[in-house]
């Protein structure tokens, strides 16, 4: 029952008065910004993590957490009421949830993704706790090589679950390693690619790379285009369900919560590519597919739960192996470097704390978002009222002052407009930005592993092969590369992609 | 040009070749060392070549395949965006938060196309009156407030 004993010494942390109110705030805000048409999870985090920079790590690591799920939930709101996904998770729940507004029942699409949320929440939150300890105990048996070979893996198997064309998210990733590269050499002292510029001697704020890519990008290419949006605000009412749209609705959170807890533990996995697949396994195995895309409530409550159960379950190689899975993992190990705390299999032996802490808090947070989101459904309704001509120079001025205030310097401003120039054109040129801050944070941890594999090899490279799990991990992500450009696998991957 | 079908790659390879090729011209002046004593060129000279090998294969395989136009609708939000985020960037130092706000607000209203005058002021003095509340106040952001000439 160690589990048990690890779950109270989380509630122990999660449940101080000083945490409680962290966990709060950080939803509150995390929806509040979330539910801005057009801001998805990383452009909220980057805007609010200045915001926790003051904080103790735990509560800092909580706050922010709680800004996660409150982002994703606030996604969902506008999804539902305007039909304007913040983030890719969200393009799914806009296509029954957008109908189902349009009939009238947007009340009704709120609660079910609400409850989907909590449901999936409670599951993965358990998933966690369970399968994080026994990877960390595995992890904590890699040298370099091992590493390497991980996040190599890690990095393609975040490419080929990922849409879009191949090649670009790889290029993407190798871009975003050159530009971690950017600063100081930790080995020689020598100064790469700062250009003689002291700013750059530290690095590129990550920060920026996240906020210019997409948070300045996002709001530039909106506004380019001139449609009206239809927003559904003035009929959000009857927000319980019928007894018959609950058990309607429940099989379908089940097995979204399934879906999303497995493939949350993928690197690139995480909430949107579990979104997408609980939407076609709802649509694979109902009665009548025709009714979805027309208002059908198991194709906003599967895939709400799937989303959440990703959300939450993404944690799993961050905590356990330190390597994100996606950009918004990506944002916490920055956060976690900002607090001095190395993500890995260590921080579970060395702190324990913080993290059952925060596994708790995950929880806590769930809980949190539906006791606060279904009564507060009415403020939310009226921010999205407000017009996007008063709603983005807002935006833009806090993303400028939570840039600003990070070192004081406003050369982080000047290089957060070139990273939103650089977005704008990966947009055009239809490059996704996730893989590029995957590579970005990894480039460091990525090139001091590769050195000190070698070191100890004695520059032979077959030791990536030759140690056995290190040797599985690359096979595995070769097999994968290959499976992806076999052009019978190509075309159904594609079709998946299509067919939501 | 009418060799290129399909732009959007065709560009994005073009890019990584830029991004790639300046990696390595630069990294030429950093140590390269050998595999088992890595100097700080080795990686990003690797990466760099990498990248153009990418880019390469992106831009010839996109006169071979057709592909979509690149739209460029309007340059107009890009350049308001952006110039008035660089406009508070340089206001803010020495004018001061409540400055750089008025001034970040009023640009970056006139990048839509539903721009009124009246408005964006009344919108600008009250989002600099919440920034001082909620950030020189409450967060207690250790920036510069008001204009160098006033505090």
């Amino acid at each position: 029952m160690e589990l048990l004993a690890n779950l109270g010494t989380g509630f122990a942390v999660a449940l101080t008065f000083q945490n409680l109110l962290y966990c709060f705030g950080g939803v509150v805000l995390g929806t509040l910004i979330g539910v801005l048409p057009g801001i998805g999870p990383v452009p909220t985090i980057a805007m609010l993590l200045p915001i926790t920079y003051a904080l103790p790590p735990v509560s800092a690591l909580i706050m922010l957490a709680g800004i996660y799920y409150g982002a994703q939930y606030g996604g969902s709101t506008t999804a539902i009421l305007v039909n304007l996904p913040g983030e890719s998770s969200s393009v799914v729940t806009c296509l029954d949830g957008y109908q189902m507004a349009r009939q009238g029942r947007a009340g009704k699409a709120l609660a079910t993704a609400a409850l989907a949320s909590f449901i999936a929440g409670t599951f993965a939150t358990l998933v966690v706790a369970a399968f994080a300890p026994p990877l960390a105990e595995v992890a904590l048996k890699f040298g370099p090589a091992e590493y390497f070979s991980l996040m190599v893996l890690g990095l393609i198997a975040a490419v080929v679950l990922a849409s879009g064309s191949l090649i670009k998210a790889i290029g993407m990733i190798v871009l975003g390693l050159l530009l971690g590269i950017v600063g100081t050499d930790v080995n020689s002292g020598l100064q790469r690619y700062s250009f003689g510029i002291a700013e750059l001697s530290d690095g590129i704020g990550f920060v920026s790379v996240a906020m210019g890519l997409f948070g300045f990008a996002e709001i530039i290419v909106n506004l380019e285009r001139t449609d009206k949006r239809e927003v559904f605000t003035d009929k959000v009412s009857g927000l319980m369900l019928k007894w018959s749209e609950f058990k309607e609705a429940l099989p379908a959170i089940l097995r979204g919560t399934g879906v999303g807890s497995a493939l949350g533990i993928l690197p690139g996995g995480g909430a949107m590519l579990s979104a997408f697949a609980s939407y076609t396994i709802e649509k694979k195995i109902a009665k009548d597919p025709s009714r979805f895309g027309k208002g059908a409530i198991e194709g906003v409550a599967g895939p709400e739960a799937a989303n959440n159960a990703g959300a939450q379950t993404s944690f799993i190689p961050l905590l356990t192996l330190g390597i994100p899975p996606n950009a918004v993992m990506a944002l916490m190990v920055g956060a976690m470097t900002i607090h001095s705390i190395q993500p890995g299999p260590q921080v579970m032996t060395s702190n324990p704390q913080l993290f059952w802490g925060l596994i708790v808090s995950m929880w806590i947070g769930n809980v949190m978002l539906v006791i606060l989101n279904l009564p507060m459904i009415g403020i939310w309704v009226k921010l999205l009222q407000v017009p996007y001509r008063l709603l983005y120079p807002a935006i833009l001025l806090f993303c400028c002052i939570g840039v600003y205030s990070i070192n004081n310097n406003v050369f982080d401003v000047f290089i957060t407009a070139l990273f939103g120039v650089l977005g704008w054109l990966f947009v055009k040129l239809e490059c996704e930005p996730a893989p590029l801050l995957l590579g970005f944070i990894l480039g460091p941890m990525m090139e001091e592993n590769l050195r000190r594999a070698l070191l100890l090899s004695r520059g032979d490279p077959t030791v990536f092969v030759t140690r056995p799990i290190s040797g599985v991990m690359l096979g595995m992500a070769a097999i994968l590369l290959l499976i992806v450009v076999a052009p019978s696998m190509r075309k159904k991957r594609d079709e998946a992609f299509l067919e939501t | 040009m009418t060799f290129i079908r399909h732009p959007k790659d065709f560009w994005a390879g073009i890019l990584f070749i830029a991004f790639g090729s300046a990696a390595v011209g630069i990294a030429f002046s950093y140590p390269v060392g050998t595999a088992g004593r890595m100097g700080p060129g080795y990686f990003p000279r690797g990466l760099g070549m990498i990248m153009i090998a990418l880019g390469a294969f992106l831009a010839l395989r996109a006169m071979r395949v057709d592909g979509q136009r690149i739209e460029f609708p309007s340059f107009k939000p890009l350049v308001v965006v952006l110039g008035a985020v660089v406009a508070f960037g340089a206001a803010a130092p020495k004018l001061g938060l409540m400055v750089a706000t008025v001034v970040l607000i009023l640009i970056s209203s006139a990048a839509s196309h539903e721009f009124r005058w009246k408005e964006s002021i009344i919108s600008s003095l009250f989002l600099a009156a919440f920034t001082l509340v909620a950030f020189v106040y409450g967060l207690k952001l250790q920036l510069p407030t008001w204009p160098w000439f006033i505090s």
